[in-house]
């Protein structure tokens, strides 16, 4: 399957897949790589997905109300729907939204604890490691270092980066040259380096019980 | 900044002065703002005039623009860095020229969060509405919310979260302070982005402030209770 480039998933959104289908995923455009990858080496010939702009996770008020969008434009499709998504920092508001609409979603608070399993998440207890995934790798400028304003404001580095000891790369695939960026993130915030092979975690786990 | 802004600042009269540094302000002008707040002093401005009319007032439309989204996070950063810089000079003065006290605050983060730009925002603009604050920081344990209580004497609790993981954290502070038998010693304010008034009011708290302008309202209110209810 033809992959999407990242600045329109960052800021447009995306619709590939099956052309009949009979399931659809809404998805955070952070997850389309990820769930393109799952939907090929399962063979899930009936799941079409449509992602929503991953940039709306800097402004999470706007989560609910966009995923609600999508689910009422699509609902008329009569697809079985499923919401890529996890709280997001919505505060139940998602999780609240889609029960209402009669919708499954991801469990858990955001996708570093569903990348690296929400249990295992959990029981680290990492207070001070920032995370990063595939995407985030792959984005850092265009989705942290530019919507922080480092780019323009270097000064602010420390306010927002000095209570923060680790940088820890949640990998999804093994592609050197995405660690070599992860770590060179690492070293412009000023941060030690971790890389964690995670895989697609309870993501995988999550779209097999749904699909 | 160049001995020409300088000089243009001094020449303005008071009022285009003021509108000025709500203009500084927004545009996060550090030196500006702590040359600005020189020349008012050196006008006689009484530090608190200073601090309200100028500082907290320009803060405010800071903290209204972010909220309508027309500002994002590094503009409200600069814009808190430069109000730092004038408050740092006006502080010392605050406490000598006798500014009103309106109460103590006790605030942090919760255990599990590190989020801290929006907590200092609230610090800061209680500060400038006259509380006297305890910052106890980030990733704060229930012991030592109610240990500064304690020791500082405050009748303010606030905390703060952004993280859908550590808000639940924050009902285990008022569980502990119920339990104690001390809850309704202090009034307890809580805020943070996932946060809503039904959590503040499902997990016991006095109220759930949006931003910063509205804590400041809503402690003023909650301790002019108190202090009816009180006398
Ligand atoms: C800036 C930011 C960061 C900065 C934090 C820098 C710092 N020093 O604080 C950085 C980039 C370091 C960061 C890190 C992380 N973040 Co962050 N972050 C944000 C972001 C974009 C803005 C938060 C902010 O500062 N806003 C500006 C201030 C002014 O607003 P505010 O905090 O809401 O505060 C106002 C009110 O809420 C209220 N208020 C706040 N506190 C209090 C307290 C009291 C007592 C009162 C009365 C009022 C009050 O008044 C304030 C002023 O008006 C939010 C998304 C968003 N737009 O909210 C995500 C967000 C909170 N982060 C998120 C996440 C996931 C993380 C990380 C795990 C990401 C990672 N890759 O590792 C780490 C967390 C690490 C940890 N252990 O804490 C998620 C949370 C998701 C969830 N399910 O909970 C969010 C929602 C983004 C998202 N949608 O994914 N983050």
């Amino acid at each position: 399957m033809h992959l999407p480039a990242d600045d329109i998933l960052r800021d447009t959104g995306y619709v590939a897949g099956s052309a009949q289908p009979s399931v659809l995923v809404i998805a955070c455009g952070a997850l389309a790589r990820e769930i393109l990858a799952l939907i090929a080496v399962n063979g899930w010939s009936h799941v079409r997905l449509t992602c929503l702009p991953a940039i709306l996770h800097n402004h999470p008020n706007k989560i609910t109300q966009a995923v609600e969008d999508a689910v009422q434009t699509h609902a008329r499709d009569g697809l079985e729907i499923f919401v890529a998504y996890a709280d997001c920092g919505t505060g139940g508001d998602l999780a609240k939204a889609c029960a209402r609409m009669g919708v499954k979603m991801i469990a858990g608070p955001h996708c570093y604890a569903f990348f690296d399993g929400l249990t295992a998440f959990a029981a680290r207890d990492e207070v001070t490691s920032f995370y990063l995934t595939d995407f985030l790798a792959r984005q850092f400028d265009a989705f942290v270092w530019q919507p922080l304003g480092l780019d323009r404001h270097p000064q602010l580095l420390d306010m927002y980066f000095g209570n923060y000891e680790k940088l820890v790369y949640l990998a999804q695939s093994e592609d050197a040259a995405l660690t070599a960026q992860a770590q060179a993130a690492a070293a412009r915030l000023g941060l030690a380096f971790e890389r964690r092979f995670t895989g697609y975690g309870d993501l995988s786990r999550a779209l097999e019980a749904a699909i | 900044m160049s001995d020409d802004d300088d000089l243009i600042l001094s020449d303005l009269n008071d009022d285009e002065l003021v509108d000025q540094m709500k203009d500084d302000l927004y545009d996060g002008m550090k030196e500006e703002i702590e040359e600005a707040v020189r020349i008012l002093l050196e006008r006689n401005w009484t530090p608190y005039d200073i601090l309200t009319k100028s500082l907290v007032a320009g803060m405010q439309i800071v903290g209204d623009d972010f909220r309508d989204g027309i500002l994002f996070v590094p503009e409200v950063l600069l814009a808190a860095n430069a109000m730092k810089g004038g408050m740092a000079i006006l502080k010392p003065l605050l406490v000598e020229t006798g500014a009103p006290k309106m109460g103590k605050m006790v605030i942090g983060t919760v255990k599990g969060d590190i989020h801290d730009i929006g907590k200092n925002l609230v610090a800061m603009m209680m500060e400038g509405a006259g509380f006297e604050i305890v910052d106890l920081g980030i990733n704060n344990p229930a012991e030592d919310y109610i240990g500064a209580l304690q020791s500082e004497d405050a009748q303010i609790l606030g905390m703060s979260a952004l993280l859908t993981t550590t808000m639940p954290y924050m009902k285990v502070v008022i569980d502990q302070l119920t339990e104690m038998g001390k809850r309704d010693d202090y009034i307890v304010l809580v805020g943070g982005a996932p946060l809503n008034a039904e959590f503040g009011k499902a997990i016991g708290a006095d109220a759930y402030c949006d931003d910063a302008a509205i804590a400041v309202q809503t402690a003023k209110e909650l301790m002019a209770r108190k202090h009816n209810v009180a006398g």
